[in-house]
């Protein structure tokens, strides 16, 4: 193996060509990236960057010494348009070829959008800056989808004296994602600090005054931000024999299903996570740099399977809140410590009879990493209660 | 090989600490890294490196020398 394409510059495809390095890998690395910057960090985005509390330079995930040091042949710019699986060769929008031995696909998601005319989304450093520029005092920005994403940016805009309008379709925000009673007690920060949520609001197009809703009323806006989740970047593979559906289908070890050599990572990567027994794809910052490890050492024939314990956080307000385990479809929750009214509290997630999931809010770390060690080794709920209650 | 923690960066995900309690700790309040060691043993030195690829934040910083 001398070639090894690796298309998706950002955390992901950073994290793989860091590994191939040091994994000894001594043969061409060919980044592509279709943005013009050299990787960059996206959570700052909705946070630091957004609050104007950091410019932009805070963003790159490697200084320029660190990058030239894993000898890269960067192409940046650039996106991958077609992928020849028979040729082992991926083209690029500039009329060019890359070929490859190992492939490893790190293209991430984009958001979606709404019908109707053009509003903002967060995913880029430019929608961060152009976003920045539109909040302040006096204006009125309305977030559709009060997600994690969609949360963040309300926060950050009413820090910065906005006036902020949150709608969401669901009759309790982040329910799916943390379950009902935890996604009630975090949604009543937004109540607190003056953000008119409307809950159970469906938006069906952007107009030029703001959004009409479905039942064709017209919410004014200065600006609409639409964070209402996002499609994986597999276009460039259709065709190409790779299995795609909701992102690169990948099995345990995140080998790309239907190819030899080729891997996919972060979050276009769907993979079967032998810890859960489910097939995942998480749209985590921690995840996208373990699978880009994984991939890069599974590439290079280390066949060892990926079982992370998903970690993400998020910063509202003042609430830090950290998340460990795959809490989607849970069948419990239980707040183990604290106050839910209070917005600091540690809550654990049952599926099944295992603990899969522990989510916390303003508490000392120290709290939730013991469960996450109990995720960690598959604990049993009834063990992983009753020993913490013990 | 010299370390540097960015502490601003931090988001206290405390994967450095999982990989490498030696060299790094998390505050108690707050999660934040704690650097315990910025010129750590050879032995330690593939589980400092393995951090700082990990780190979510890029808030780990190497020279090796
Ligand atoms: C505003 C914001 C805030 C976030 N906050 C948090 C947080 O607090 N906590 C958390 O855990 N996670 C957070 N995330 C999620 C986290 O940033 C992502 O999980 C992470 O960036 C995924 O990395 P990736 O490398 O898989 O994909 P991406 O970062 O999406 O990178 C994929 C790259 O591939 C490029 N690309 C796409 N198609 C092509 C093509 N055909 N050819 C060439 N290049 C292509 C894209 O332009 C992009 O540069 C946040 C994300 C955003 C946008
Ligand atoms: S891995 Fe990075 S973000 Fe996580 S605790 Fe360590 S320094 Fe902080």
């Amino acid at each position: 193996m001398d070639r090894i394409v690796i298309v998706g510059a950002s955390s992901a495809g950073l994290a793989a060509a860091e590994t191939l390095r040091r994994e000894g890998y001594a043969g061409t690395i060919t980044l592509v990236g279709d943005e013009p910057h050299p990787p960059y960090d996206r959570p700052p985005l909705s946070k630091e960057i957004l609050s104007g509390a950091w410019t932009s330079d805070r963003l790159a995930l490697r200084t320029s010494a660190d990058l030239d040091a894993l000898g890269l042949d960067t192409r940046y710019g650039r996106r991958a348009v077609r992928l020849d699986l028979h040729a082992r060769s991926v083209h690029l929008s500039d009329g060019s070829e890359a070929g490859f031995d190992g492939l490893i696909v790190a293209t991430g998601v984009r958001p979606r959008h709404l019908p109707g005319e053009r509003a903002h989304v967060l995913r880029t450093v430019d929608d961060a800056l152009a976003l920045k520029d539109r909040i302040g005092p006096d204006r009125h920005l309305v977030v559709v989808g009060a997600g994690f994403l969609g949360a963040e940016a309300a926060a950050v805009a009413r820090g910065l004296g906005a006036r902020v309008t949150l709608l969401e379709p669901a009759p309790v925000p982040l329910a799916h994602a943390v379950g009902e009673t935890v996604g009630q007690a975090l949604s009543r920060a937004h109540l607190d600090h003056g953000v008119d949520l409307r809950t159970g609001t469906a938006v069906s197009e952007v107009t030029a005054q703001g959004v009409r809703l479905s039942d064709g009323s017209v919410v004014e806006a200065d600006d609409v931000l639409v964070a209402i989740g996002s499609h994986p970047n597999t276009e460039w593979l259709e065709g190409s024999g790779l299995t795609v559906d909701n992102g690169l289908v990948c099995d345990e070890y995140s080998a790309a299903v239907g190819a030899t050599g080729v891997y996919g990572a972060g979050d276009v990567a769907s993979w079967h996570n032998p810890l859960f027994d489910t097939r995942m794809r998480i749209e985590h910052r921690t995840n996208a740099t373990e699978q880009g490890m994984t991939a890069a050492r599974n590439l290079l024939g280390a066949g060892r399977p990926f079982t992370p314990v998903p970690y993400f956080w998020s910063d509202q307000y003042d609430m830090k809140i950290r998340a460990f385990g795959y809490l989607r479809g849970h069948d419990e929750v239980r707040i183990v410590q604290g106050d839910l009214a209070e917005r600091t509290f540690l809550a654990v997630y049952r599926t099944g009879d295992r603990l899969s999931g522990a989510l916390s809010v303003g508490m000392p770390p120290k709290a939730i990493n013991t469960w996450r060690q109990s995720i960690a080794v598959g604990a049993q709920w009834a063990d992983a209660v009753s020993t913490a209650a013990a | 090989m010299h370390v540097e923690v960015d502490v601003p960066k931090c988001v206290a995900s405390g994967q450095c600490v999982l990989l490498a309690p030696d060299v790094f700790d998390q505050r108690d309040e707050d999660g934040l890294v704690v650097l315990l060691d910025d010129n750590p043993a050879p032995e330690l030195h593939d589980s400092v490196r393995e951090s700082a690829t990990v780190c979510p934040a890029a808030a780990i910083r190497l020279t090796e020398s």
